[in-house]
């Protein structure tokens, strides 16, 4: 067996004719934390959904825990945890009763220890006997995670996990994600959070179907030459300012960051020209600033608008 | 394709989620016990129902005082009122097209003078069978009453006539339902009916409930196969299908005293059968349909021409032969053979035979198809 968790090539997609998926290729090692990003309807969604046999490839060929993802679903199946995007558990079971349910699916042995165990871990226990669709959002989401781990699969395909969960809870979320990588499990972690980018040992970023960069985030961060300026100011000072550097263009983005903005350029000299102009404002401090992931990001999806699903 | 063999595990897991869903499911249980009963109560009216004082026409040509004797019986009885007197066979005709007419009692001419000589005069009633249970008892008393009548009347006068038979010939044309489905058939009818009707609807909403309420994709993640996910989903109805028809037996020979002349074991293994073949075809709509308005329209669909060509609605053997060939496909022709075969005929399974394997061979080609259908990916 490869050292790589997930290796697929060329994998398209399309729904009717619309080409959703576009040579998608994608390696992920063993025990590594592979963030994917990407604006809504860009067809993270889907993507995952071919890795675990849930959609079938048109065309594209590749494994998933060295299995055929086009022949062997049933392998894949088994020894993956996928956390859909939309809370898919039943609403009219209750925490207990999922959890066995899935237990029983995955054909679990040891199924009662297996679901009290989780039910412990994540301080579900005493909510045992609550249904599930009574659970608030944070809640359902970790009733999911603990779902797709039950059967302690090799690989977790997460979708979105984190969305709308509070940020206490993220961070017990990701600790716990660490702490299973560090045991050799690997994941795939779709995500539109910055900071969790930033945690994630490698990242894919798509756009309307196309991946458009593949790194680690300090690779990522350096994919352009993109100068950026941090300015401080008022917010009125900043928000008229703001206005009008929009109209630049030699000026890529500007991005309001708290009391600061964001002000980026391909190129460092005539992105200084262009500035120059603004500088003298009083009350308003320009410094050069490294650019973030966000800023590299805003700029990738550029040439790709939102899709709305 | 890896080979995965059948997980009896997963199965049960499939069947104890459906049941524990089910329970919790307040409505669904409620129609399921609420639509026998209120089915039976009904029809049962239907079926018990002693209709008295039916409308009827007197076409006499016999002015005799045993013509009077006669009407006069069959007024005291209660189930005939005479509302009027007619004079031709095309009024009458037309009495009974319109429905004003439940009967038409025509006394032949001479028929006072005929019954003294013992001649047997024809007493012909024409009744309105489209509605059979209405008829029914009415008809089936009248040859008791008109000869009781009459064999009084005869002692009187001619004491030597009044002897076991009745004196005369009675015929009777039932109108518009020539087999005159009797009361007897509506209890394996409803039977049938009700659960073509619940068995196929709920496992129809099965599976289309998972894909509305994106649960489908999470039991599509697992490992679970499709032929353990249908049939496992299938099994908690069965016992539902079950429980509908031992009310309808109880309430069908307490309350309405339909005979049991057959073996009760036997009955409910032919209904077992009718059930699982209702299931899945249930289940295979719901692989099809893409959500649950879609499988619920394809359960009607299927329940229109159950209805319409099994027998039930119409006496199978008036249909024309494409609609009898048609009728032969659908489960429900067939059951409704094997229920009244059972319980009124008293048959076994030898005679019974050729009404089990059509049942049996619908099943198997439905599961295939909807095997077939399941959708294995979110495509
Ligand atoms: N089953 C489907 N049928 C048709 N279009 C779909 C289907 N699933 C997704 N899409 C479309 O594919 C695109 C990508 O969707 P998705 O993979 O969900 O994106 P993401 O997860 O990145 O938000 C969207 O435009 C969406 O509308
Ligand atoms: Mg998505």
């Amino acid at each position: 067996m490869t050292d790589l968790a997930i290796d697929v090539h060329g994998l398209n997609k399309s729904f009717g004719d619309k080409h959703v998926v576009k040579d998608f290729a994608l390696q992920v090692r063993r025990g590594e934390i592979y963030g994917f990003l990407g604006p809504n309807g860009s067809g993270k969604t889907t993507s995952i959904r071919m890795l675990c046999g849930l959609l079938r490839p048109d065309s594209g060929s590749g494994t998933c825990l060295g299995h055929d993802v086009i022949r062997q679903t049933g392998a894949i199946k088994r020894e993956v945890g996928y956390m859909t995007q939309r809370f898919s558990l039943w609403e009219d079971l209750t925490i207990r009763e999922n959890l066995e349910f899935v237990a029983r699916m995955y054909g679990m042995k040891d199924r009662r220890a297996a679901v009290g165990h989780a039910l412990a871990e994540l301080g579900l226990a005493e909510r045992r006997d609550q249904l599930a669709g009574t659970l608030s959002g944070g809640w359902k989401q970790r009733l999911a995670l603990a779902a797709c781990m039950l059967h302690r699969p090799r690989l977790l395909l997460l979708d979105e996990p984190t969305a709308g969960v509070d940020p206490q809870a993220r961070r017990d979320f990701w600790e716990e994600i660490h702490a299973l990588a560090a045991t050799g499990i690997s994941v795939l972690v779709a995500t539109h959070y910055m900071d969790e980018a930033e945690r994630c040992h490698r990242l894919a970023y798509i756009a309307d179907g196309r991946l458009l960069a593949k790194g680690t985030p300090d690779e990522v961060l350096h994919l352009f030459h993109l100068s950026t300026w941090a300015v401080s100011g008022t917010p009125a000072q900043l928000s008229a300012l703001a206005a009008k550097l929009k109209h630049v263009p030699e000026i890529c983005h500007v991005t309001a960051f708290g009391n600061t903005l964001h002000v980026m350029g391909e190129e460092d000299a005539a992105l200084e020209r262009a500035i120059a102009p603004f500088r003298d404002e009083p009350g308003i401090d320009w410094r050069r600033a490294d650019p973030t992931l966000e800023d590299v990001f805003l700029h990738l999806m550029q040439g790709a608008p939102d899709n709305l699903q | 394709m890896t080979f995965q063999a059948f997980s009896w595990s997963r199965w049960v897991g499939i069947m104890s989620k459906e049941f524990i869903q089910l329970k919790r499911d307040r409505l669904t249980f409620g129609m399921i016990i609420g639509i026998p009963v209120l089915q039976l109560i009904l029809f049962g009216y239907a079926i018990n129902a002693d209709p008295k004082r039916l409308p009827t026409a007197v076409l006499a040509a016999d002015s005799s005082q045993y013509s009077r004797t006669l009407l006069a019986a069959m007024q005291n009885s209660g189930y005939w009122r005479i509302t009027q007197r007619v004079s031709s066979e095309a009024e009458a005709e037309e009495l009974l097209a319109h429905g004003e007419a439940q009967f038409v009692v025509s006394i032949p001419e001479n028929f006072g003078r005929k019954l003294v000589r013992g001649e047997k005069p024809v007493l012909l009633i024409e009744a309105d069978a489209s509605d059979p249970s209405a008829t029914g008892n009415a008809i089936a008393a009248l040859a008791q009453i008109a000869s009781g009548a009459l064999a009084r009347e005869l002692k009187g006068s001619l004491g030597d006539l009044a002897g076991a038979e009745p004196p005369f010939e009675l015929r009777v044309h039932r109108r518009y339902n020539p087999e005159g489905v009797t009361a007897y058939n509506i209890v394996p009818g409803l039977l049938g009916t009700i659960l073509t009707m619940t068995m196929i609807l709920m496992t129809g909403l099965a599976m289309t409930r998972e894909r509305e309420r994106g649960t489908f994709e999470n039991l599509l993640a697992t490992p679970a196969l499709p032929i353990e996910v249908m049939t496992g989903k299938i099994v908690p109805y069965i016992l539902i299908g079950l429980i509908q028809v031992t009310l309808i037996f109880g309430f069908a020979l307490t309350l309405f005293e339909v005979p049991m002349r057959g073996n009760a074991p036997l009955l409910y293994a032919v209904v077992l059968l009718f059930i699982a073949a209702n299931l899945t075809l249930g289940i295979t709509f719901s692989s099809i349909a893409r959500n649950q308005l879609q499988a619920m329209q394809m359960t009607f669909f299927f329940f229109l021409p159950s209805i319409l060509l099994s027998g039930f609605m119409f006496p199978f053997r008036g249909m024309p032969e494409w609609a009898q060939w048609l009728g032969s496909l659908l489960p429900l022709t067939h059951f409704l053979v094997l229920v009244r075969g059972i319980m009124l005929k008293g048959n076994g399974l030898d005679e019974l035979w050729p009404q089990i394997w059509p049942i049996a061979v619908f099943m198997l080609v439905v599961i295939s198809i909807g095997l077939g259908f399941y959708k294995r990916t979110l495509d």
